[in-house]
């Protein structure tokens, strides 16, 4: 090989394009991307304590952007996100302790982390609305 | 790195459609992964038709039947024909698995058997990939009994119970299935060890007679080598074996925390 007169330039097989997604895998890959959204829930969050600590004008402004229906439906997002990475979280922890690694196991986990972040945020926004009044 | 596309010489560009063989009445399509060092250009998808009546029922038989009678430079790695040698480990309907145990019937998309070398591999022709890094990862693990006790007269004894501490591990046949199937290996194949190094070294860490635990821990104890591993769970989806990599992986993290407190 070494002495051949030019080194072959091997191409890459193909792989995400050509690899069936499994949900297990679709359901760590959104596990990420709600990790992502963390940080930029987690600087809404102080965007609403600063505003707090600041003056009455400034949270005014807060909590009539928050209010509008693009930032509820951000609120949402967020909301989902959180309980979505926290249940994976969980997942991960019980993972850590090396159960529910079988094909029946991990499937059910990853579908519970799923529905439970999808009710979950359902139950507190009609609990946040609720007590908003 | 994360590199969604492919490099420009490694795209996909047309293919060719090999005739159909005459007077059969039942026909499997199957489309294939071509390369070809030797005329510099992009891989491509050639579609061929395999007469079941004259073929045997694994994807397996179908590429011989292809390299026999219609295009002898298909090109593909195979020796066991029943799943012990972890030759003919490739992509197949999606899924990575070997071509010998999988039936055409219980792979086919659209009435079609898509068969694609191991993913994100460089390619030494159509359905060969280069293993060497996998090799190399798999020996940088030191996969053999290390001692320093001077070794006995006869042999070194394990109880029933030690012994079946490597069920699950010691059936591995390297065929690197579970290894391309990772995202993590993808991306970080040059730093992470993968599924299959690992279950090895667990396979290692695990047995009783082997002395030098501490230093295949010291070994694995590192950002990239063991803790690539996300538990995306491809690897046990992949292996033709029934092994469980991810699992494997997770019990040699285990370890590291066990031997802090």
């Amino acid at each position: 090989m070494a002495d051949s007169p030019s080194r072959i330039e091997r191409p890459l097989s193909p792989h995400l394009s050509i690899y069936r997604p499994l949900f297990t895998m679709v359901m760590s890959i959104v596990h990420r991307i709600t990790g992502g959204a963390l940080y930029f829930g987690t600087v809404i969050l102080v965007w609403w304590l600063l505003a707090a600590a600041t003056s009455p004008g400034a949270y005014d402004l807060f909590s009539s952007i928050a209010g509008s229906w693009i930032g509820r439906l951000v609120l949402l997002g967020y909301t989902w996100a959180l309980i979505h990475h926290a249940l994976g979280g969980i997942r991960h922890f019980i993972w850590d302790f090396i159960h529910g690694f079988g094909a029946k196991e991990r499937e059910l986990m990853a579908k519970a982390t799923l529905a439970g972040s999808i009710v979950l945020t359902v139950v507190v926004w009609i609990i946040g609305l609720a007590l908003k009044g | 790195m994360v590199e969604l596309a492919l490099p420009k010489n490694s795209q996909i560009t047309g293919g060719k459609s090999w005739p159909k063989p005459q007077g059969a009445s039942k026909l499997t399509e199957f489309r294939i992964y071509r390369w070809n060092p030797d005329d510099g250009k992009n891989p491509s998808i050639d579609t061929y038709y395999v007469n079941r009546e004259d073929c045997g029922p694994m994807v397996l038989d179908g590429l011989i039947y292809i390299k026999n009678k219609i295009d002898p430079t298909l090109t593909f790695r195979r020796s066991c024909r029943e799943g012990v040698c972890g030759s003919c480990a490739m992509n197949i309907g999606g899924t990575n698995t070997l071509a010998c145990t999988k039936g055409m019937d219980e792979v086919l998309v659209k009435g079609v058997v898509n068969v694609y070398p191991l993913p994100h591999m460089p390619v030494v022709k159509d359905l060969v990939p280069d293993l060497t890094r996998f090799y190399a990862q798999h020996a940088s693990i030191e996969p053999w009994l290390q001692t320093d006790t001077a070794a006995p007269e006869k042999e070194w004894r394990q109880s029933k119970e030690d012994r079946e501490q490597l069920d699950g591990l010691y059936e591995c046949i390297l065929c690197a299935c579970c290894s391309t199937s990772c995202p993590s290996y993808w991306w970080n194949g040059d730093r992470y060890l993968g599924p299959a190094a690992l279950l090895q070294a667990n396979r290692w860490l695990k047995d009783s007679r082997d002395e030098r635990t501490g230093d295949r821990l010291d070994n694995l104890e590192d950002p990239f080598r063991l803790y690539r591993c996300h538990t995306i769970m491809n690897c046990a989806q992949a292996c033709p074996k029934g092994l469980n990599p991810a699992k494997a992986i997770a019990e040699i993290k285990k370890m590291m925390v066990e031997r802090q407190i």
